[in-house]
């Protein structure tokens, strides 16, 4: 028989938990459901754009009555459960209806704090917490026109600014002088509430409401100073209490809310609590994202998957107000141990504040301008070491370069029409709209709806803010946590320690080991878990041919048509006659559609049919050719220039060396595609300040460049260090590629990782610590004996059938 | 109506999680096998844009598909998840470690 679960309170992270459930343990539970509200499960945080007319209340649905029935979940709706019996296990409601658990999951939310002003009680004085208030605000709107919101937070804000647009003619009463005093300091507020008194709110700061008064309703609200405001409508928005009171007189141990642990477990094991009600490690909450997690985590405990832990959210905010762009996040006040970095232009109402301790950045305020604000909450989540990039970050990220968006682009600004996916051809109508209507909340489910960011991913970021300015804060999937995928809750950098710790040497052993949800994995991790084992056992590990995409499995690149690219070395971009004469041949023998020179100084020849391949290696390599990799994560390309051979201002050989490191390098894997370039001058004619590992020679010696790329996000490299021989720059690079090969995350390219680590990290590995580059140097070296065999010979030797049919028919 | 299979090879040709082409007069014929041993096979085009199933990654019963990683069924031939779309699917058995289908 199954084990019945109860879950008392349908709304957003009730809810979230049981959805998270379903997907790993469809059948598990038999499960009941008791919500007070008379509906299936909202978008609580949609009825914002409800009462400012942007929506309707069908529309923000989140799990409708047929979703219940779908999933054989029992709702009692309109019902509210009055007693726990711990006991005997079983709840009850007002109405007596009585129901048995196995186990408990309570997710009652909170409750709008109402101030206890003589007069609170009268008709017309609410809250905004759920659809009847929306409902009472939109029929009041109808027949009367003076509306007063007590508290000039987010949720005060929202209410005046949809009552304003029902029509009423709006004051908002708030205590101190700072508008969401809680997410913005005095500047940042003293903007906004400019630009809110244009729209035309009213606004009453520092005053202290004292009675409310009426006679059949309320009339106006009177303060401290004995002045007064009209008022035929009064919302209260002065904050949330989590609403523990069922708990606690269930006996569950509460504080400010129900106290949990990491596993989301009260402190009684059948009982579980998440969202607003609990209390985790003395912090309550009041956005959705870090309630998300905790769904998550949850969900996986009561699989009884044992695995997921709630550490905890660093969370952000947004206004959802049409037309004022703010973004908020962590500690934004600072301490006597913190620096703050300020712009402002008062004129163009742009303010941006961010708060740096012990160099790493802790907190932000963004008014005006918060097309950075995803980069920044990065940073703080990942605690990047921000010192090699302080004096400009307050400018953006834009240095990064963003092709086809350009550094202007607030989103907000943007018209419906206005391309964000260049890739798929996604425009910003159809990815709000998708996030309404499916009601999706990460990125990754914006990406499966939409395909928005699913290709080239220079867009994510465009998606993340669309995300954020139509549901208010930050969405993206676990903000402290990101999982390698769906298969598991780990983190890239967890199951690389648990691979080393645990000396896990396969990926069976792995997934095993860490818990996989599926067996077999999935298209995400199977190649990085490859990668990872590889890596960290070069000489020991099997490469798992079945875990890596095609290109890397037939060592050709598979074009649109199902046809292959076939990309041989070239040595430093230099090449002679007879190899040229080789290429044609074969190119002919063939009939080759396209010979094209590549971006990469080597010869791309385009339109290969799969059983062709093994046949054209076999005479490539009777040539003399190796393969380019110009398909695989690892050493695509060493650019070289012709140096101090040929050109006149050569300062050393640029092209000697390029060769040097390009046989040096072939052949490594790398979690990413790494390209390499030599430059003979500071000219610079290889593009060296664009690669993952650029050198530039100089006269004295040479300049070694890290971290840079060309493609979808232009970075130019950092500069590493200078040293002075051949031999110094090449032992360099093997220690730069071991670190990064170490370091970096599955599909990761140098450019991402050096902006999470940050260059100072590098640098102490690399530059100031000679033991330790001369370690991973060695490394590299060790992990090359085994690497440079060519793979196409080897497949024309040993595998040739992998590239024919089975069978012909007919 | 009797059905009518053909013989494509033994199982042992086809790797696991992994899959080998039958070329047939009205197309290739992707025919995967999986890590228990189970054998489907697809028309090897994907309802997306064609791309050659044949070549993608391989995990329970299903296939990422190597041009745009939408994921295929291989029981049904439907995609997975928010992508609509559908190829069409073979009937295939393992008959003392061969492998036919039905064409
Ligand atoms: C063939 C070539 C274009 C050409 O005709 O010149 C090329 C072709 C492809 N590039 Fe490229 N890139 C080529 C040079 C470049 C360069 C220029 C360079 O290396 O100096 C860049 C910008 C520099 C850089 O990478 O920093 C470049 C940036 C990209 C990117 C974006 C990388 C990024 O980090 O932003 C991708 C996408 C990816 O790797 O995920 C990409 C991906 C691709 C793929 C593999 C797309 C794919 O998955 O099918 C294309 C394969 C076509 C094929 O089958 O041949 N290609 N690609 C060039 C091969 C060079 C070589 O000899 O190996
Ligand atoms: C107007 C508004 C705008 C918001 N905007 C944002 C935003 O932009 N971004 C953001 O991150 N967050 C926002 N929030 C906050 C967000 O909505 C909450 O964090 C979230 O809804 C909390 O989820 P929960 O499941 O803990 O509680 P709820 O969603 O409140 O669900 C609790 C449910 O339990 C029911 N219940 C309680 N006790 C019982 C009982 N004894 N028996 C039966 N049922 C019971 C309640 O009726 C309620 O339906 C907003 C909130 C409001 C009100
Ligand atoms: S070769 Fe590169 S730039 Fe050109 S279409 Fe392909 S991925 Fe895009
Ligand atoms: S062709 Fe298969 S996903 Fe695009």
């Amino acid at each position: 028989m199954k084990e019945k679960l109860v879950l008392i309170g349908n709304g957003m992270a009730g809810m979230r938990t049981l959805e998270e459930l379903l997907k790993l343990a469809p059948d598990k539970y038999q499960i009941s459901v008791f919500g007070d509200e008379p509906y299936g499960n909202y978008n609580r945080i949609m009825l914002s754009p409800v009462l400012a007319g942007e929506k309707t209340i069908n529309d923000i649905m989140i799990n409708d009555l047929q979703w219940y029935e779908d999933n054989d979940v029992t709702l009692y709706s309109g019902q509210r459960v009055s007693k726990i019996d711990r006991i005997k296990r079983r709840v009850m409601t007002d109405d007596g209806l009585v129901v048995e658990y196995d186990r408990l999951l309570l997710a009652t939310g909170s409750k709008p704090f109402m101030l206890p002003l003589p007069g609170a009680d009268l008709p017309g004085v609410i809250s905004f917490r759920d659809i009847a208030d929306v409902d009472t605000m939109i029929d009041t709107a109808k027949s009367h026109n003076k509306a007063v919101v007590i508290g000039g937070g987010l949720l005060g804000l929202e209410a005046a600014n949809g009552l304003m647009i029902q029509g009423m003619d709006v004051t908002v009463v708030h205590i101190s002088d700072t508008l969401m005093n809680m997410q913005l300091d005095k500047t940042a507020s003293d903007m906004m509430l400019n630009e809110l008194k244009g729209k035309g709110l009213k606004f009453l700061m520092q005053h202290e409401s004292a009675t409310i008064e009426g006679k059949d309703r309320v009339e106006r609200l009177t303060f401290k100073d004995g002045s007064h405001v009209d008022a035929d409508l009064l919302v209260m928005a002065v904050g949330v209490r989590p609403n523990a009171t069922l708990a606690q007189s269930a006996g569950i141990h509460c504080k400010r809310g129900i106290v949990v642990d990491d596993t989301m477990q009260t402190f009684d094991p059948r009982v579980y609590a998440v969202g607003e009600c609990v209390q985790h490690r003395g912090s309550t909450f009041g956005l959705v994202a870090p309630l998300f997690e905790q769904a998550k985590v949850c969900a996986n405990h009561l699989a009884q998957m044992g695995i997921a832990r709630y550490m905890g959210s660093v969370t952000s905010t947004k206004l959802k107000v049409t037309g004022i762009d703010l973004f908020s996040a962590g500690n934004f006040i600072g301490d006597d141990d913190s620096d703050d970095l300020v712009f402002k232009d008062a004129a163009r109402f742009v303010y941006k504040k961010l708060v740096i301790k012990n160099d790493q950045l802790i907190g932000a305020v963004l008014y005006g301008d918060t097309v950075d604000s995803a980069w920044y909450f990065q940073l703080m989540r990942d605690g990047t070491d921000v010192s090699s990039i302080r004096e400009n970050m307050l400018f953006g990220q834009h240095h990064l370069g963003d092709s086809g968006h350009g550094a202007s682009n607030a989103v907000d600004g943007l018209p419906d029409e206005a391309e964000i996916c260049g890739c798929n051809g996604v425009c910003k109508g159809d990815i709000v709209q998708a996030i309404s209507k499916h009601n999706l909340f990460t990125l990754d489910e914006v990406k499966a709806h939409t395909k928005a960011s699913a290709s080239c991913g220079s867009c994510t970021g465009l998606v993340e803010q669309l995300l954020a300015s139509t549901l208010g804060s930050d969405f993206n999937d676990t903000p402290s946590k990101k999982a390698i995928c769906g298969c598991t809750g780990m983190t890239h950098n967890e199951v690389k320690t648990a691979i080393t710790e645990q000396q896990l040497k396969t990926i069976a052993e792995v997934m095993q080991a860490l818990e996989w949800q599926n067996p077999d994995g999935c298209h995400s991790c199977r190649p990085a878990l490859n990668y990872y084992l590889l890596s960290t056992w070069p000489n020991e590990y099997v490469d798992d041919q079945q875990s890596r995409f095609i290109n890397e499995r037939v060592h050709a690149n598979i074009q649109k048509d199902g046809t292959y690219s076939v990309i041989p070395r070239i040595w430093g971009g230099v090449t002679n006659p007879r190899e040229l004469r080789a290429i044609a041949d074969i190119s002919d023998k063939y009939n080759v559609p396209t010979v094209k020179i590549t971006g990469g100084q080597r010869i791309d020849l385009l339109g290969i049919k799969k059983d062709d391949l093994p046949k054209m290696w076999a005479d490539l390599s009777e040539a003399g050719f190796v393969s380019g990799h110009a398909y695989g994560k690892s050493l695509r390309t060493v650019k070289t220039c012709v140096g101090s051979e040929w050109c006149r201002f050569g300062t050393q050989d640029s092209t000697g060396l390029g060769i040097k490191v390009e046989k040096m390098t072939w052949g490594s894997w790398t979690p990413h595609k790494f390209k390499i370039a030599v430059s003979g001058c500071p000219r610079n004619c290889a593009e060296a300040t664009i690669k993952d590992f650029g050198i530039v020679c100089v006269d004295s010696g040479y300049e070694l460049h890290v971290g840079g790329n060309g493609g979808i996000k232009v970075r130019a490299t950092d500069f590493l260090c200078k040293v002075k021989t051949e031999e110094e720059a090449m032992h360099y690079c093997a220690a730069f590629m071991q670190l990064y090969r170490e370091d970096g995350h599955y599909l990761e390219r140098t450019a991402p990782w050096i902006e999470r680590v940050g260059l100072k990290s590098v640098q102490a590995q690399i530059v100031d610590d000679e033991a330790n580059r001369n370690q991973l140097a060695q490394r590299f070296y060790d992990s090359q004996k085994n690497a440079q065999n060519d793979p196409w010979a080897e497949e024309v030797a040993k595998q040739p059938q992998k590239y024919i049919p089975i069978k012909q028919v007919g | 109506m009797e059905t009518n299979w053909t013989q494509v090879g033994v199982l042992a040709d086809i790797p696991q999680k992994g899959s080998r082409v039958l070329n047939s007069k009205d197309g290739d014929v992707a025919v995967f096998r999986t890590s228990k041993d189970e054998v489907f096979a697809l028309f090897d085009q994907c309802p997306h844009k064609k791309g050659p199933l044949s070549q993608g990654i391989v995990y329970d019963k299903r296939v990422a598909c190597p041009l745009h990683n939408w994921v295929i069924d291989l029981g049904s031939g439907e995609a997975t998840g928010p992508d609509e779309g559908c190829t069409r699917s073979f009937a295939t058995k393992v008959e003392d470690g061969v492998v036919f289908i039905a064409l």
